[in-house]
């Protein structure tokens, strides 16, 4: 039998949620064990091949690129789940949803202290990804199937959810696990 | 000016002793000079009564009648309540937006008006409605509203607000002189217990003549229960009071009906002032109390002065004061203490800390009123209804009252109608009536749905029409919201949550969040972009707010949506859409990108934008 496939992607986020699941240890040895991974900065796949089991998300969504991205993991990925604040809530870079966006456009290319632009004009090169208005948590964009709090999710939080699910149980996870204060 | 900042700060201060706990009705007394309350004079206040000035500056802050910034010369408060909303409040917004040529929340440049929206004033009988400083305006339509303003504007600052306004009386004692309001009463059925002819004193003069203990005995034998709408049995709160240790007890009549919807206090108020006053003296008799206080909503200020004097004129009869009707040993006299437009001090606790001239917020509990309450003193805090059935029971006997009403909820009760009926206004009917008996003495007997008791109650169908308003049952502070063919049960919860998200105080979470989420989600399934998932959502949203809330604001405020999801499911699934590719309907893509390509100059790569 085929082994589960688990593919993972960071939108709008730091990278930190990734790192704490690298922080599995010597674990990420049963994990290569356990499953096959899809797309993931991990083996540097780009683009979703087929259906996966377990898709991580790890980042809010603030632009046309991670909602593209987003959609792809929803429409492949029987469970999908929202990793850490930012894909949860937004996080730091939902900040910028207190600033218009054209202020934010403004700073980063035109009045920023390092900007270099002699153009003096917003690029508008399809590289480039538009912004979104505002940062948005993953689950107001698609259906998200559960959440793992934390900033990062600790390396035992992601390593107790992703057993469970793989033993095609619900991640309940212990207290400990999910408590930060 | 600031000579005439002190001037006004330090004689009100002065009239209340520079006494902290009396800090609400100080910057009421202030504003009334200065119009408003500014950064100064909190200082003043703040320097006159040696209290920090954050005490001072929470308290102007929490308060809808206290105005941080300088306000117009008149306010405007136009009711939003949804009986309101039912009758037009919408156009009637308008109309006065544009002949004022502001919005709602401004003041005009000549610093004549400010607009604003207030909760709910206590008259959805005779809505929509407005408050013009302290004068009721019912029954407004788009062209009255512009007509008065156009008017007060003719008249400047120099005219009477009064005579501009209020073109005829009301009934009663609504065209006392010291009232002079076109409120109507609209008392559509008068009971046996609270508006049945009143025989002055027969209850309080029996009701001397036995110990406190019997008194309260009878109240217990009579099977009276709190007419807020918890129906906690009084004669058993009284007794806690009575058995707590302290110097002083204090009684506190709760007149702040603030619930959307009810307005049956104002009509005791207005026309059976005595039935309460005498309640309350017998109450302070059976717990011991020597004061008493009558904590009147800041929109029902039009009724003050007339009940002062009411209040004047049992002292003269030795009714109050020293000695109350030659009896030695009892003394008890009444102040009333004004509120100022917030909701929550409807809840005891929130409105003993209001009594303290504190902020409005509610007191963790135990420990309850009835051991440590006002000042620190055991107290009870009863509704007007609940005390005016007293001086009732001991004239007419506990027998006489229980014979009335079923047999777990005694007595009659008063409810405020309003809506889509016929004859809107109070009735007081036996408590077991069935709503379906409710609806045709009111005219509405066509009604989809009947909210019972406020926003915090329950919104109910045509299959529970058989139930019956009682404590036990179906049960009401007093108010009943008629809502005919046509009216959407969502729309419903979306606005009594917006009633919600306003009036939480914003001490906890679940409650100042919640509710916000909670409407979020209504609004979004209300716009066609809810999927079957949000119900669940909802119905798990509500039960953690309830479960997690301090005080009994966010312990029933997600009532409206899990009541109408409860009895109106249908309405909610008929606009459910199953999300396509897991994609969220509402989530309007093209919308989120126009900024991006306006800014750059360039359509999306990925979507057709």
């Amino acid at each position: 039998m085929a082994k589960p496939k688990v593919a993972t992607t960071s939108l709008c986020g730091c990278f930190g949620c990734h790192m704490s699941l690298l922080d599995i240890d010597d674990r990420i040895l049963q994990l290569v064990e356990l499953v096959d991974f899809d797309r993931s900065p991990i083996n540097d796949i780009k683009e979703i091949e087929g259906q996966v089991d377990i898709g991580l998300i790890e980042g809010g969504c603030c632009n046309e690129e991670n909602l593209k991205v987003l959609h792809e993991f929803r429409r492949h990925c029987k469970i999908l789940i929202s990793v850490g604040d930012c894909a949860i809530n937004g996080g730091i870079p939902a900040l910028r949803n207190m600033v218009p966006l054209e202020e934010c456009y403004r700073e980063a290319y035109l009045n920023g202290p390092t900007v270099v632009n002699p153009a003096g004009k917003v690029p508008d090169d399809p590289e480039i990804p538009l912004l979104l208005d505002k940062v948005y948590p993953c689950h107001e964009a698609v259906k998200i199937d559960y959440h793992l709090p934390g900033c990062p999710p600790s390396a035992d939080t992601l390593w107790a959810a992703l057993v469970a699910l793989l033993n095609g149980k619900a991640p309940e996870l212990p207290y400990e696990l999910v408590k930060y204060d | 000016m600031s000579a005439s900042l002190q001037d006004a700060v330090a004689p009100v201060c002065e009239s209340f002793g520079r006494d902290r706990t009396r800090l609400l009705d100080i910057l009421l007394a202030v504003q009334q000079r200065l119009g408003g309350i500014d950064d100064r004079a909190i200082d003043a206040v703040a320097a006159e009564l040696a209290i920090p000035r954050v005490d001072v500056a929470g308290v102007v802050s929490f308060y809808s009648f206290l105005a941080p910034g300088p306000r117009g010369r008149t306010v405007i408060r136009l009711c939003n309540d949804l009986p309101d909303l039912m009758m037009g409040a919408e156009k009637v917004a308008a109309g006065l937006e544009e002949e004022l040529g502001i919005r709602f929340g401004e003041t005009t440049p000549d610093g004549r008006f400010t607009l604003e929206w207030a909760s709910c004033i206590g008259m959805s009988d005779q809505a929509p409605a407005a408050l013009f400083d302290d004068v009721v305006v019912p029954s407004l339509t788009p062209g009255t509203a512009r007509r008065l303003v156009a008017e007060l504007r003719r008249q400047g600052d120099a005219g009477d607000l009064r005579r501009v306004l209020v073109r005829e009386y009301g009934d009663g004692a609504n065209a006392h002189d010291l009232v002079r309001a076109s409120v109507k009463n609209n008392l559509r059925r008068a009971g046996e217990v609270i508006f049945a002819p009143m025989e002055a004193g027969a209850g309080l003069g029996k009701a001397l003549a036995m110990s406190p203990a019997e008194v309260i005995r009878e109240v217990k034998t009579a099977r009276l229960r709190g007419r807020g709408g918890a129906g906690f049995p009084t004669g058993m709160k009284w007794e806690f009071v009575r058995a707590a240790d302290g110097p002083q007890r204090y009684l506190i009549c709760n007149a702040d009906e603030g619930e959307p919807g009810t307005f049956k206090d104002r009509v005791i108020l207005t026309e059976r002032p005595d039935l309460l006053f005498e309640g309350m003296t017998i109450a302070g008799y059976a717990i011991g109390a020597a004061h008493g206080i009558l904590y009147l909503r800041g929109e029902y200020a039009y009724l003050r002065d007339y009940l002062e004097h009411v209040l004047a004129a049992r002292r003269e009869k030795g009714l109050l004061g020293k000695a109350v009707c030659g009896k030695a040993g009892f003394s008890f006299d009444i102040r009333i203490q004004m509120g100022a437009g917030a909701y929550v001090c409807g809840e005891e606790t929130a409105l003993i800390s209001s009594c303290e001239g504190l902020r409005g917020d509610p007191k963790n509990r135990p420990p309850f009123p009835a051991q440590r309450g006002y000042l620190g003193h055991p107290t009870s805090v009863n509704n007007v209804e609940t005390l005016c059935c007293v001086p009732r029971i001991l004239q007419m006997g506990s027998g006489w009252f229980a014979s009335m009403g079923s047999r777990r909820s005694t007595g009659t009760k008063l409810l405020s109608i309003s809506g889509d009926c016929t004859r809107r206004g109070v009735f007081e009917l036996p408590l077991g009536t069935t709503l379906r008996e409710v609806l045709a003495q009111c005219g509405g007997e066509d009604a989809v749905a009947v909210q019972v008791g406020g926003p915090s109650g329950k919104l109910v169908g045509p299959d529970a029409f058989d139930r019956e308003i009682c404590f036990d049952d179906l049960a009401t502070g007093g108010a009943l919201v008629v809502f005919g063919p046509g009216r959407d049960p969502l729309w419903v919860a979306s606005q009594y949550m917006a009633f919600f998200i306003h009036e939480s105080c914003g001490y906890c979470t679940p409650c100042r969040v919640g509710n916000v989420l909670l409407k979020e989600r209504i609004d979004r399934i209300l716009a066609g972009n809810g999927e079957p998932d949000d119900l669940d959502y909802l119905a798990r949203l509500g039960a953690s707010v309830k479960t997690a809330s301090r005080c009994g604001l966010g312990q029933t405020s997600p009532n409206p949506v899990l009541s109408t999801l409860e009895n109106f499911r249908p309405a909610y699934e008929a606009r459910l859409k199953p999300p396509v590719d897991g994609r969220q309907p509402g989530f309007d893509i093209a919308a989120k990108l126009a900024e991006s390509q306006r800014l750059t100059g360039r359509k999306s790569v990925h979507f057709d934008a």
